[in-house]
């Protein structure tokens, strides 16, 4: 069915069922509980999760097939969401129109960078990019917002003001992005006993193009075209010998990866109508790097896993303080106590960056190919051990 | 002319901090053909030596002076640092004051020793991975390096003032008729930066170690066939180029006031000096961080600024990006370097 073999169907349906019960699945202590601040299913966090999972799918079919590793792709992600918010200001809040034109002009705008910077690889690429974005962060934030021509609205980042056009703005609609009248914040709460769920359309609508997009990844890895970026990925140099072009092959792969960010950004916008110079910062382009290597570059799952990681990390783990610590190892004796919340604090609440950095250093000196390869390790050992548990492993097949 | 002078004393002031990094990055890059991105993380540490130093020279003890009293009433608490009570109130101070070019002495071995310790304990075993592994590994060590840094010392800056004999202002080209007044420190830093750089290429040329270094980067292979250990040697070299990355970061704090991320501000912009130099060039690295610190001085003047808007902050970017489709090797970037 859709052209996709049973084993990566299944993988779609998996992820597909995943994506819709996710306001469940994360929401698995009351709202009253102790822990109730680790339920990551509101709707903004979520939002994140699909929105920065789309993001490094994208930036996955580059670095993933190609190899090639590009330090710079936040700057796509930055003008789709200045494309989008854009849109709002000249069209109206209704979101289909953003997201288009910010693919489009992200694509415009890989292509552009893609032809330059494609002419090296190797670190040069990485340098070369990361050039290209911080070039671009410094024209958003200040060079592209001077009173003759405000392109960006620089610190204050871009957003719709009251006389904005918006042509095709009715009273009748929101005052706030949506898909023909249905607003992106609209919540759906459901209380069931001591929990509460709520349903976001914003979030859906996310979910559902996440969806799209990672089907289309999936036929990308297993196309001809993806097959040739896997050669230019093992051995570019014999490719080249052969006779063969690469350079149109990557171009594509590069572009595409650029589409898939500016819609992320798009995306943003979509759900959140602001746009910051600071989401083309090069600390951006190093978070989805960092998101795609964590959760397995070149497999399909590995970028949205290591997406939603990150983003929990941030959201999450960050909110832990210290009385929060104290709470949970107040049943160790008084001097114990206070032993183990000075060692555990420098890693929780505000140095949960500290926690991502050495996670991250483990993962690519002992698991180069990210946390599915942990998994499909843990599988295996269960395999050896106990045949009755192989099947532990199908939620994180890997690509390759 | 005054004006083009001052610019370019801005320019080489910049420049030498970039000069200063880059030329460290390609010693690594040289010798070990490691793209470290820890290496910005590097002259932050440089710069919080310093801090530290002055956090040490200024701990002291209260005792209470009944003479004098304080707005409540209460007689007054008076802190003195030990180095104080050592040394007796006036060379105490004089130490405290000179705690920034101190610590020049206290960084070096600090220096060192974290640049042995980062090369002995993760990246000997990255040699053999690709490159891409190499820069994602150290991007990984600057993250932690960074929060540890902002763990013990916070996310603010922390002023490190020069000492007061060479935080005033200068008047520089006296003697032929120019009056360009500039701060005493920036000429500092200038100087010791070029002494640095001359020095390291003093100890390349014309040391025995210099030489097997140079000509284990030219081959390596043929020098270890020689029964020469190349490997310690560049471990020593890795531990140097820490070391100059660190006393760039030493002498930059009383210009700009270090915080936790300078070091990552700073690295961007050294790889891009790099690249421009060329990949695996010493003099290349140097001459590109002075060109481009010109370069951006002279693109933040006034009137550049007003011609066209905004060029101080991408003209680095760009002359990279022209230089490398130009000449895709930099300026002085040899054959067969990185060209795999």
């Amino acid at each position: 069915m859709f052209g996709l073999t049973k084993k990566d169907l299944s993988l779609l349906g998996i992820v597909a069922i995943l994506t819709m019960a996710a306001p469940f699945i994360l929401n698995p202590f009351p709202t009253e509980s102790a822990m109730a601040q680790f339920n990551a299913g509101y709707p903004d966090l979520m939002q994140k999760f699909v929105i920065f999972g789309i993001f490094a799918i994208g930036f996955n079919i580059l670095f993933g097939l190609t190899g090639y590793l590009s330090f710079g792709h936040a700057a796509f992600l930055g003008v789709g969401s200045y494309s989008c918010v854009w849109m709002f200001k000249l069209l109206g809040y209704n979101v289909l129109p953003g997201i288009a034109l910010s693919i489009v002009v992200s694509g415009l705008f890989a292509l552009l960078i893609g032809v330059i910077t494609l002419r090296r690889s190797g670190i040069y690429f990485s340098i070369l990019t990361l050039a290209f974005a911080q070039m671009s962060f410094a024209l958003a934030y200040s060079v592209l917002s001077n009173p003759k021509f405000n392109l960006t609205n620089g610190e204050t980042g871009l957003q719709v003001y009251a006389d904005d056009p918006q042509w095709f703005h009715s009273a009748n609609l929101p005052d706030l992005p949506h898909l023909f009248g249905l607003s992106m914040r609209a919540t759906h709460r459901m209380t069931l006993g001591g929990w509460e769920f709520q349903f976001n359309a914003g979030y859906y609508m996310c979910a559902i193009i996440m969806l799209v997009c990672f089907y289309l990844a999936i036929r990308i890895f297993r196309s001809p075209f993806g097959l040739m970026l896997r050669a230019v990925k093992s051995n570019q140099q014999r490719m080249n010998y052969t006779g063969l072009n690469s350079r149109p092959y990557t171009l594509a792969a590069f572009v595409i990866s650029g589409m898939y960010a500016g819609l992320a950004g798009g995306l943003l916008s979509a759900v959140d109508p602001l746009a910051g110079a600071e989401r083309m910062q090069w600390t951006a382009s190093g978070e989805v790097v960092l998101m795609t290597i964590l959760g397995g570059a070149g497999t399909l799952i590995g970028p949205v896993l290591g997406a939603g990681l990150i983003k929990y990390f941030e959201n999450i783990f960050s909110k832990i303080n210290e009385s929060v610590l104290h709470s949970w190892f107040g049943f160790l004796p008084d001097g114990l106590e206070d032993f183990v919340i000075t060692i555990v604090y420098p890693f929780v609440g505000k140095g949960w960056h500290l926690t991502l950095g050495l996670i991250f250093m483990l993962v690519v000196i002992f698991l180069p190919g990210g946390l599915i390869e942990g998994g499909q390790r843990i599988g295996r050992l269960f395999r050896g051990k106990k045949a009755s548990k192989a099947g532990k492993s199908a939620t994180t097949e890997p690509a390759e | 002319m005054d004006a083009i002078i001052l610019q370019i004393l801005n320019g080489l002031d910049k420049g030498s901090a970039y000069a200063l990094i880059a030329l460290g990055l390609t010693l690594i890059f040289g010798t070990l053909g490691v793209v470290n991105f820890a290496h910005g993380a590097l002259f932050m540490i440089g710069a919080f030596c310093s801090v530290t130093l002055a956090k040490l020279l200024n701990l002291s003890f209260e005792t209470v002076d009944p003479t004098q009293k304080d707005f409540l009433g209460n007689p007054l608490k008076v802190k003195t640092p030990y180095i104080e009570s050592w040394f007796g109130p006036e060379v105490g101070a004089t130490i405290i004051d000179w705690s920034v070019p101190l610590a020049i002495l206290f960084a070096i071995p600090i220096m060192l020793v974290v640049g042995y310790v980062m090369e002995r304990g993760l990246i000997k075993h990255f040699y053999k991975r690709p490159h891409a592994d190499q820069i994602l590994v150290t991007f990984g060590l600057a993250i932690v390096l960074q929060e540890i840094i902002k763990f013990y010392f916070g996310a603010n800056p922390i002023q490190t003032p020069a000492p007061d004999a060479l935080s005033g202002v200068a008047s520089v080209g006296g003697a032929v008729g120019l009056n360009i007044a500039y701060p005493i420190w920036r000429l500092c830093y200038i100087a010791f930066s070029l002494l640095l750089i001359g020095g390291a290429f003093a100890f390349l040329q014309f040391t025995t170690f210099g030489m097997v270094v140079r000509a284990g980067m030219a081959d390596r292979e043929t020098v270890q066939l020689l029964g020469i250990d190349i490997d310690r040697r560049f471990t020593i070299m890795f531990g140097l180029a820490a070391a100059i990355a660190g006393l760039a970061g030493v002498m930059y704090g009383p210009i700009n006031a270090p915080n936790y991320h300078m070091g990552m501000d700073f690295l961007v912009l050294s790889f891009v000096v790099v690249v421009v130099g060329g990949m695996g060039s010493l003099p290349g690295a140097v001459l590109a961080g002075f060109l481009l610190g010109i370069l951006e001085a002279f693109a933040s003047t006034t009137w550049a600024t007003t011609t066209i808007p905004g060029i101080n902050q991408i003209i680095i970017y760009l002359v990279a990006i022209i230089v490398l489709l130009t000449r895709p090797r930099g300026l002085m970037g040899k054959k067969g370097v990185m060209e795999d």
